[in-house]
């Protein structure tokens, strides 16, 4: 088994080659033969890979410890969903994962487009596949997942397995790593396009609308793993918070900022030819960031509490990103002219200039982000000292920027294009506005007096009334006119025209996560060292100490607290935060004591025994208004996937130009 | 170009704003990180800065005094005596041996105060399976060459 496994991903990285050469030669020497051989080679590249994998997951769901890493990553009373899971979860199994998928993209790729685009594609699927050759490279001669366990030459195997780490036995952590990846990998197919349009100097927007489905799945997934990770972090690190600004967290969130600036610069492409070099410069940053994401999260360039295995694959990404680098920034300066705009920016109170700023604060923020993460790495190649910036460096810098951006979404789409009146500003803006300062001013007198947590409110107020005025007005219209109720009306109107009412959908996500991030603001926390009959205060909440419990199963040891919750004298019942320790890779874990309401979560954590063994330490947070921030991730799923809905009406994003003058009047 | 100037102008603004914000008081958001051996060698400057230091649990050298926890890091010859007061319980992968990562500030008696601890347990990282007694430690070799 184990052989065929090498053997298929070694038959993979030559047909990944002969692909690149293939497509490249068929192109240049005309030969539509050796094209349509590239094609074959990216579906027996799915294949091979298909194959590979299957024998990694065999393995992994028979016990098979002959395998290095099936004894590092299970062991026998794993659950078998986990047992699956480990296929992503150590570093030679998801690099496998990782060329798997983008297999899996290519295939699909180049199977909906075999009919389309026969200039370009050729380049597309060599593209593909040079980014397939790197991840094969490093599946082959770097991290090997075929690896066994041997004495001198004999292979051997161990009696059992060191186990998946406890931390990520959860099932958001299950699917989170797919999610991400899924996004990760995805926007080598937008970046694959422009890369193939570029070379052949493709006339007009086909790579963007050919991608365009394509970039905003991808994005959805990449969003989907963040608020993953982010739920990961909340309900199992029994810390009290969501995000820490960790690398590995960071490098998550730096593709998706820039795919978010790219989602909104297209539009500018698409409706009036501009920012044609900048879409390119966006598209390909956003791609490599992925590729860098993937190196900071397996190779630990920086250091992580995620603290995955420190490895040597660094060097590898390192070289792959200076080609790839290098090769885009030749192709774009090579073609500048044909990347010409077709028009101007006109004013700065425009849509345009919503577009450019808000392009430049999401690609602002991502610099500072990447900044602040690789500050570690850059103070030591300056100064020769390792300094670290801690998260109120991150939150310093990157609340007024989110801040500002969560103004932009409210205005930017109500700016005409080209330029805008200062009467319809008066029209659209208003009432929004003086409702969010009606409502600062009241939270103010009720004497919320948190300077950030005042803006976030009043923007949060201001943007979504923007948003509820554009669907009700839209629908009032269509109401008057066809007669149909107003729920019918909002979404005949969302049906007609899905890429703009599922865009506000998002920004209103965007609302209702600012919601809860905002309510940080307002965070309790308190440690008590606790006996059975302890009673501890904290806000509202009277916590008091029933008893505590312990016990084992096959898999873990654990203590259980069992706290009995009463907020201004009424009972709420009882919650049961527990401490595990797992025996296979004798870590411990907490399960937190959870219950969560939209106003407020209150969270429990047994962070452990005291020194005497007596007492219990338990931790206490309220964190006010966290739900919103789920609540918020499931509206931008919706609403993305309402942008991917095709509109009733087609909406032509046509320019006005002027193509010929008629001479000649047929006459009728 | 003179609509091009207000655009200049913001985007000015807004980038001078973003490096204040970056720059301005991030004296105190530093951590420096050392390990115990680069600690020894510098001296003064040592002092006042917020540090992580990483090194090896000393075997034995974990003592509980009241609410505080007395350890000694290592690294090759070298020894940092280490007062941890943090109000969080210490990681269980806190025990004899392990890597842990220190953090907080260095005192004028050459004690080094904590108030933050990581530890990971060593083993975990290297793949040491266990074996039966009188087996050999298995190499890990690639499938690859071994069988083709």
């Amino acid at each position: 088994m184990e052989n065929f496994g090498s053997l298929a991903i070694l038959l993979a990285f030559a047909v990944a080659i002969y692909a690149v050469v293939a497509s490249v030669a068929g192109r240049i020497k005309n030969k539509p033969f050796l094209i349509a051989s590239g094609r074959r080679a990216v579906y027996s590249v799915w294949v091979l890979m298909t194959l590979a994998s299957a024998v990694l997951l065999h393995a992994l769901l028979t016990n098979d410890f002959r395998f290095a890493y099936v004894a590092e990553h299970s062991n026998r009373t794993l659950p078998t969903v986990y047992k699956f899971a480990a296929w992503w979860s150590g570093q030679e199994g998801s690099l496998m994962f990782w060329s798997w998928l983008l297999a899996t993209y290519a295939a699909v790729v180049v199977f909906t487009n075999r009919r389309k685009h026969r200039d370009m594609m050729p380049y597309v699927v060599a593209v593909l596949s040079a980014v397939q050759t790197f991840f094969l490279l490093m599946n082959n001669f770097v991290a090997n997942p075929f690896q066994m366990l041997a004495v001198d030459k004999l292979i051997t195997s161990v009696p059992d397995g060191s186990g998946l780490s406890p931390l990520l036995q959860y099932p958001a952590m299950a699917i989170h790593p797919p999610m991400l990846y899924l996004g990760y990998v995805g926007f080598a197919v937008p970046f694959a396009f422009a890369i193939g349009s570029l070379i052949t100097r493709q006339p007009g927007e086909g790579w963007i609308h050919t991608t365009r489905r394509w970039t905003l799945i991808t994005w959805l997934f990449q969003g989907t793993g963040i608020m993953l990770g982010a739920a990961w972090a909340y309900h199992v690190l029994g810390w009290g918070g969501y995000w820490g600004w960790d690398p590995v967290e960071n490098a998550s969130l730096l593709p998706w900022l820039s795919g978010t600036a790219f989602l909104h610069s297209v539009m500018m492409q698409e409706k009036k030819g501009m920012m044609k070099v900048w879409n390119i410069v966006l598209v390909s940053t956003t791609f490599f960031l992925c590729i860098l994401g993937t190196m900071m999260t397996r190779s630990g360039l920086v250091q992580s509490v995620h603290a995955f295995a420190r490895s040597d694959i660094g060097k590898y990404f390192v070289s792959f990103l200076a080609i790839g680098i290098a090769g885009t920034i030749y192709l774009i300066l090579d073609r500048l002219d044909y990347l010409k705009s077709d028009s101007q920016l006109e004013a700065v109170v425009s849509r345009e200039s919503s577009f450019l700023f808000n392009n430049l604060i999401l690609l602002a923020s991502c610099f500072a982000v990447l900044w602040g993460t690789l500050f570690p790495k850059i103070s030591e190649a300056v100064s020769g000292d390792q300094i670290s910036l801690d998260a109120d460096w991150f939150n310093r810098l990157m609340v007024p920027i989110g801040l500002f951006l969560l103004f932009l979404t409210g205005v930017g789409p109500l700016f005409a294009w080209r330029r805008t009146s200062g009467e319809s500003l008066r029209r659209n803006f208003q009432w929004p506005g003086l409702a969010a300062v009606v409502l600062v001013a009241a939270l103010f007198v009720a004497g919320v007096r948190h300077p950030y947590a005042l803006i976030s409110f009043g923007f949060c107020l201001f943007v979504a009334l923007t948003v509820i005025v554009e669907f009700y007005k839209g629908a009032r219209s269509i109401a008057a006119k066809s007669g149909f109720s107003l729920p019918h009306a909002v979404v005949e109107l969302t049906h007609r025209n899905t890429r703009r009412y599922g865009g506000y959908l998002v920004h209103m996500a965007i609302v209702l996560i600012f919601i809860g991030i905002t309510g940080k603001a307002f965070n309790l926390s308190d440690t008590r060292e606790m006996a059975q009959g302890d009673t501890m205060q904290i806000g509202h909440y009277s916590l008091h100490m029933n008893r505590m419990d312990q016990g084992e199963n096959d898999q873990y040891q654990w203590h259980k607290a069992i706290i009995q919750v009463t907020k201004d004298g009424a009972d709420l019942g009882t919650l049961e935060p527990e401490k595990r320790f797992y025996k296979a890779s004798k870590q411990g874990t907490s399960e937190i004591g959870l219950r969560q309401r939209p106003n407020e979560d209150l969270y429990l954590n047994f962070a452990g025994m005291s020194d005497d063994n007596q007492r219990a330490i338990i931790q206490a947070y309220v964190n006010p208004l966290v739900f919103w921030i789920w609540a918020g991730g499931l509206v931008l799923i919706g609403g993305t996937l309402v942008c991917l809905v095709p509109s009733k009406v087609k909406m032509q994003y046509a320019r006005t130009s002027v193509v010929g003058v008629a001479k000649t009047h047929v006459k009728a | 170009m003179k609509k091009y100037g207000k655009f200049a102008i913001l985007i000015a603004i807004i980038l001078a704003v973003m490096v204040w914000l970056a720059t301005a008081g991030s004296g105190g958001s530093k951590t420096y990180y050392k390990t115990v051996a680069e600690l020894g060698q510098m001296g003064d400057r040592a002092y006042g800065q917020r540090l992580r230091v990483g090194g090896d649990v000393a075997d034995g050298s974990i003592q509980h005094r009241g609410k505080q926890v007395l350890f000694v890091l290592k690294q090759d010859k070298q020894d940092l005596k280490v007062v941890y007061s943090g109000l969080d319980p210490l990681p269980d992968t806190f025990r004899d041996g392990a890597q842990a990562l220190a953090e907080g500030k260095m005192d004028r008696d050459g004690t080094f105060h904590a108030t933050s601890i990581q530890a990971k347990c060593a083993s975990k990282y290297e793949a040491k399976p266990s074996l039966k007694p009188g087996q050999a430690l298995p190499n890990i070799n690639s499938g690859t060459k071994a069988s083709l």
